[in-house]
């Protein structure tokens, strides 16, 4: 079964760190234990979701800027 | 003024939303309330007349944008518009907006709402209409030389402010002719960059102050002041804690502050009720504008509790038309008030946003709670954090502190981590009953201070 991140919190979720910046993450790369894959905002403050297990050939399930559910999945990896 | 059969568009959310519902109700008026999709569960659309859809959860795509807003409530027949506070209520494109489509705007015109929001320009009008503003530049400066001779004039600390700039951001502080000359050439090309404005203007550091503003209710050519609130304290720029009134004034200083907004209002022929923001030294006893809000501000019911005027209710009946129905003379107050807002956040745990699901809930017996909860509410994380604001009444300060300490302790809202701690800790607080806060002690004494979760 294909390993998941789950957002921590309910919110909006990014991909980047500012609209004009490329995504943390892109579609197809590895992820290491750490790495900031996105960030969510819950009542106007932001988090960052960091990567508490390493995979590769990253698949977003959440598109940028959507809302989420706390444990919502937002990226599977092998 | 009979405003039955007319209906009024709500473009808000949250308590004020629920707070506006009340007062249009009171005046016979029907309510169409606008909400987004991650909204259909609160209480003002509960409570409207008629809710309708403006679009998905993020504000952006729902309640800031202008066009969709104007074009819902024109569908939806609506006859005025009540923009609340935040989001588009001082976008003055939206004010327009909403009048070129045969609706009226509750609040001051376009044109008043631009004019106050640029920073330089509110400033000017308030000098013309002789309030007093912290010593600086006359308007913007050209170049180090022109900034060295205002520096030699009022002295240092003072603050290089971007003309383009606004809450807080662009501002330097300089202590020194050496700081100075280091710094405006710095400010000015971080400006351009950041605002596309190079323009700066200085002003004198005021220290240890108390914030103070001044609520008026205008009808386009006639104001009246109705006293003052105090808001000294502060977290991160964000009121929490607001009185009326500023027990630190005396009468003098009050009639003072309070006339000088009054010519301000009508000297900018302003329209519905707005706030004007000053910095108040103590030490010298001076009053410095710093900015004119042109809505409804979060903290107006301190005011409503010590004059008995419903400020929401008055300024609706304006943008309907209506002469302003207060005379100066009308307008007294009686005892104290105090507001605590009361946030989805765990103060035990740096203010963590706690969006949730409420519990039981048990109010208190002596206390006015405006609030978007209910029991069984599952609040939304997409907007800010404000749940409530709970507000009491007393014969005079301490009265109002006994009452508030009470209300604290009989307040309970199960399921969700609030700030209701943080207040139980701060109504204790010696050097807030003694009213010593000026608009940086919340902050030192949060560094000091852990709140227990409760």
């Amino acid at each position: 079964m294909a390993k998941q991140i789950q957002s921590p919190l309910p919110g909006t979720f990014y991909r980047k760190p500012a609209p004009e910046e490329p995504n943390f993450i892109e579609d197809g790369a590895s992820i290491a234990v750490g790495d900031t894959i996105g960030l969510v905002e819950v009542m106007k403050t932001f988090h960052e979701v960091k990567a508490e297990t390493a995979g590769d050939n990253a698949r977003f399930q959440a598109e940028n800027e959507a809302p989420v559910m706390a444990g919502a999945v937002l990226v599977e990896m092998d | 003024m009979d405003l039955t059969g007319k209906s009024l568009f709500i473009a808000n959310r949250g308590e004020i939303a629920v707070r506006i519902n009340r007062a249009a109700k009171a005046l016979g008026l029907s309510v169409i309330q606008g909400h987004s999709e991650a909204d259909a569960d609160m209480l003002a659309v509960r409570m409207a007349d008629r809710a309708v859809e403006l679009g998905p959860p993020a504000a952006n795509k729902s309640y800031l944008d202008v066009a969709r807003v104007v074009a819902v409530a024109k569908e939806a027949g609506a006859d005025a518009v009540h923009p609340g506070y935040g989001f588009l209520a001082e976008n003055a494109s939206f004010a327009a907006a909403v009048e070129a489509a045969g609706m009226i705007f509750v609040g001051p015109t376009a044109d008043t709402i631009s004019r106050m929001g640029d920073k330089v320009a509110a400033r000017e009008a308030a000098i013309a209409a002789e309030v007093p503003t912290s010593p600086g530049s006359d308007g913007r400066i050209e170049g180090v030389d022109e900034g060295l001779k205002v520096a030699a004039a009022i002295g240092y600390p003072l603050m290089i402010k971007a003309a383009a700039g606004g809450g807080g951001r662009g501002i330097r502080v300089a202590e020194s002719d050496d700081d100075l000359r280091r710094l405006i050439p710095q400010a000015q090309s971080e400006a351009a960059a950041a605002f596309g404005d190079g323009g700066l203007y200085i002003e004198r550091m005021v220290r240890d102050a108390r914030h103070i503003e001044v609520q008026v209710l205008g009808d386009g050519s006639r104001a009246v002041h109705l006293f003052e609130r105090e808001c000294s304290l502060q977290r991160r720029r964000q009121k929490v804690w607001e009185e009326a009134p500023a027990a630190c004034l005396s009468d003098a200083a009050r009639t003072r502050v309070c006339d000088a907004s009054v010519r301000m209002a009508e000297a900018v022929n302003y329209r519905g009720a707005g706030t004007l923001e000053f910095l108040y030294e103590p030490e010298r006893d001076e009053f410095y504008f710093m900015e004119m809000n042109t809505r409804i501000q979060v903290e107006h019911p301190v005011t409503e509790m010590i004059t008995g005027v419903d400020l929401v209710q008055e300024m609706i009946r304006i943008a309907f038309g209506e002469p302003l129905r207060l005379a100066q003379d009308d307008v007294s107050m009686s005892g104290h008030s105090i507001e605590v807002r009361v946030n989805a956040e765990d103060p035990s745990n740096n203010f963590m946003p706690f969006p949730g699901l409420v519990g039981a809930m048990a109010m208190p017996a002596n206390a006015r709670f405006d609030t978007m909860l209910y029991e069984g509410y599952a609040i939304p994380p997409f907007y800010d954090s404000l749940l409530g604001k709970l507000i009491v009444h007393g014969a005079n300060r301490e009265a109002a502190m006994n009452a508030l300490a009470t209300a604290l302790d009989e307040i309970r809202i199960e399921g969700l981590k609030t700030t209701l701690p943080l207040f139980r800790a701060l109504v204790r607080d010696a050097d807030i009953r003694a009213d010593k806060a000026t608009t940086s002690y919340l902050e030192t004494w949060l560094e000091s201070h852990a709140i227990d979760a409760a």
